[in-house]
């Protein structure tokens, strides 16, 4: 039996600002996780990622990382992804307080 | 201190100009990311978790009012109103955008900084005791070798793409302040003969494969040092690994070839190195040496001094705890903590920084260190200035007492920040050393230096901690182990690992009871945990951690 394939969004850090950004069904980057689009099928991660990938003159460091599908959108299985989405722990900096 | 001249400032704002035009054409396009990464790294420029970060060298730790000044409008202007010290020495700040890096650039070569080899298989930045020109057990002011070093090796057409970084650390003194013994290369001034010149090290270094530094060579005479410095690099340069990023550095150079052979591969090419000196490098050095004359210290009753000290129980733990020894009678060097409880560790705001560099221009000639620490140094201040700076210090956040104590702990930024990080570092700092002033136990305790790193790559200099404490992921947790008997100074050892970490939740209380069993088993209050820890050995520790050997304590992940 195939392993099951853990959900995944394409991330990455704008070009200008170094913020992190991820993609949308839309094909936009956007500041929020809860926006960004699940993916759920390994096939079409991958080809999402390519596709991501080329957009060199908008963003750096294009990977997929791992996401639960919650009720709200995707949700974050590795604390890294969580500090990703919200900023760091010793200031109120970064996206819990600009978004 | 050290001025730059036109040739240096002609060279800053050229590579300055070089380095705006490469950022417009990575926004235009016309640069890929492979292509701009290595050029922004020769800038200092890295790009980090939440944004890009920009690391500024602060060669040898040394800075005047303007510099300090500056930072803090950097910090105001393009970034969040502070800035973070580092452990070598540097300032970095968190949040600029990538189109104002080449202003902040230019507003800092306006006082005669940069940020060129901060980053990059280049030689680094390099560090030396805070003290420097201070300290009352110096042979002799390591910052102008340290300057040397830097002119030497900034833009050094055949040390631009070495294996991987090159870490140099310079000490003036027998009492070891700038951590020698882990850099790739350490030169101690000593003396012999009355003549003055250098032991080197080589091959010292922390992160994953941690090594102390080893004697290459007893004494160089000042004439001979760029020559064999040059000689060291080159043959490591050649030698050392390319295939593996991990054995790279001159540590696993030196650890596969052995000393020996490398001594043997350095003299021959020194012979070679050494020809191609003239004597031009001794008279600049001259000029570099002069540049470092000593202020002219005039000896000043300690009357207010005396008098605050005895009167104020707030100003005498503070100098008890944060003043050390000048060579100059009537005179203090000042350390002003960048650890007040519950603060980040290294972490100083726009108006701190200008309260610093206030103090500094009003009382101490101008001059300010930073350590590998993570703190501020005021090294020239007459004592008897010492009540009003205080007085000026306090309401600034900038009086805790604190230097050399349990909560004064190095820590590097962690995945709060670092895109390297494995596991968080500051919260772990914030939350022991805001648990021991609950406890109003750290003078009790003594010296005690906590050093946490949030990787394997030793940034928070973990290895030589007291009491070390790395940051891992393990399965999707942060977890965090703990060494003992780490030590950063002339009897420099690496620290050894207790056993299993520990979660975030439990490492506090972890840490608390390591400090009771030292509390507990210390011969005297005079001995240290370190003298302690040598004494005792690792066992009474290890129970306090995981409970009796034989037993399997549950708080053990």
């Amino acid at each position: 039996m195939p392993r099951r394939f853990t959900p995944k969004v394409v991330t990455a850090n704008a070009l200008l600002e170094g913020d992190v950004v991820y993609l949308t069904a839309r094909d936009a980057w956007s500041r929020k996780l809860s926006e960004a689009e699940i993916l759920t099928d390994e096939a079409h991660a991958q080809l999402r990622l390519v596709e991501a990938s080329r957009r060199q003159d908008e963003v750096v460091g294009v990977y997929l990382a791992d996401m639960d599908a919650g009720p709200d959108g995707p949700e974050p299985v590795h604390f890294r992804e969580e500090f990703r989405r919200t900023g760091p722990s010793n200031y109120a900096h970064g996206k819990q307080a600009d978004l | 201190m050290y001025r730059y001249t036109d040739f240096d400032a002609a060279f800053v704002a050229e590579r300055n100009r070089q380095f705006r035009a490469q950022v417009e054409r990575r926004i235009d396009g016309s640069l890929t990311e492979d292509e701009f990464k290595p050029l922004r790294l020769m800038n200092g420029l890295y790009l980090q978790l939440h944004a890009y970060m920009l690391r500024v060298a602060i060669p040898y730790g040394t800075l005047n009012s303007a510099q300090m000044r500056q930072l803090a409008y950097l910090a105001e202007r393009w970034d969040k109103g502070y800035g973070h010290f580092t452990t070598r020495q540097n300032i970095q700040f968190n949040w600029p955008a990538l189109r104002d890096v080449p202003d902040m650039l230019d507003a800092l070569a306006e006082v005669g900084m940069h940020a060129i080899q901060t980053s990059g298989n280049t030689i680094r930045n390099v560090t030396a005791d805070h003290f420097a020109g201070a300290a009352a057990d110096e042979i002799a002011d390591p910052r102008p070798v340290a300057e040397l070093l830097r002119q030497s090796s900034t833009d050094h057409p055949e040390f631009q793409f070495l294996p991987r970084k090159f870490k140099i650390a310079v000490t003036g003194a027998p009492n070891d302040r700038a951590v020698t013994a882990a850099h790739d290369l350490a030169l101690r001034i000593v003396t012999r003969d009355g003549e003055i010149g250098y032991q080197v090290l080589v091959g010292g270094g922390l992160g994953r494969t941690p090594m102390i530094g080893k004697v290459i060579a007893a004494f160089v005479p000042q004439a001979d040092l760029l020559p064999y410095v040059e000689a060291v690099v080159s043959v490591w340069n050649l030698l050392g690994r390319r295939d593996n990023k991990y054995k790279s550095r001159i540590k696993i150079t030196v650890h596969e070839h052995g000393i020996d052979e490398i001594r043997r591969l350095v003299e021959a090419r020194f012979a070679e190195t050494r020809a191609a000196f003239d004597g031009t490098d001794l008279a600049l050095f001259d000029e570099i040496r002069a540049a470092f004359a000593p202020p002219a210290l005039t000896e000043a009753p300690t009357e207010a001094f005396d008098r605050a000290y005895a009167a104020d129980p707030v100003f005498r733990s503070w100098a008890d705890t944060n003043l050390s020894a000048h060579r100059a009678p009537g005179h203090a060097i000042v350390q002003v903590s960048l650890k007040a409880h519950g603060a980040t560790p290294g972490d100083a705001t726009a108006a701190q920084m200008r309260v610093l560099a206030d103090i500094a221009e009003r009382f101490g000639h101008d001059e300010l260190r930073i350590s590998h620490e993570q703190n501020v140094i005021l090294p020239h201040i007459r004592k008897a200035d010492l009540p009003e700076i205080h007085a000026i210090l306090k309401p600034n956040g900038l009086a805790t007492a604190n230097i050399g104590l349990i909560s004064d702990i190095i820590a590097c930024p962690g995945m709060d920040y670092c895109a390297l990080a494995t596991a968080r570092s500051i919260p772990i700092a914030q939350q022991i050393a805001t648990r021991f002033d609950e406890l109003k136990l750290e003078h009790e305790i003594g010296e005690l230096k906590i050093k946490i790193s949030g990787c394997i790559n030793a940034c928070g200099h973990h290895h030589v901690g007291h009491i070390g404490i790395l940051g891992l992921d393990r399965a999707g947790v942060e977890n965090y182990q703990i060494t003992l008997g780490g030590d950063h100074t002339e009897t420099a050892s690496l620290g050894d690992r207790t056993g299993p970490g520990f979660s975030a939740e439990e490492i506090i209380p972890a840490i608390e009871r390591l400090v009771e069993a030292y509390l507990a088993h210390r011969s005297s209050p005079e001995e240290s945990f370190l003298e302690s820890y040598r004494r005792l050995g690792m066992a009474p520790f290890k129970e306090a951690l995981y409970g009796a050997a034989d037993g399997k304590n549950a708080r053990a992940a």
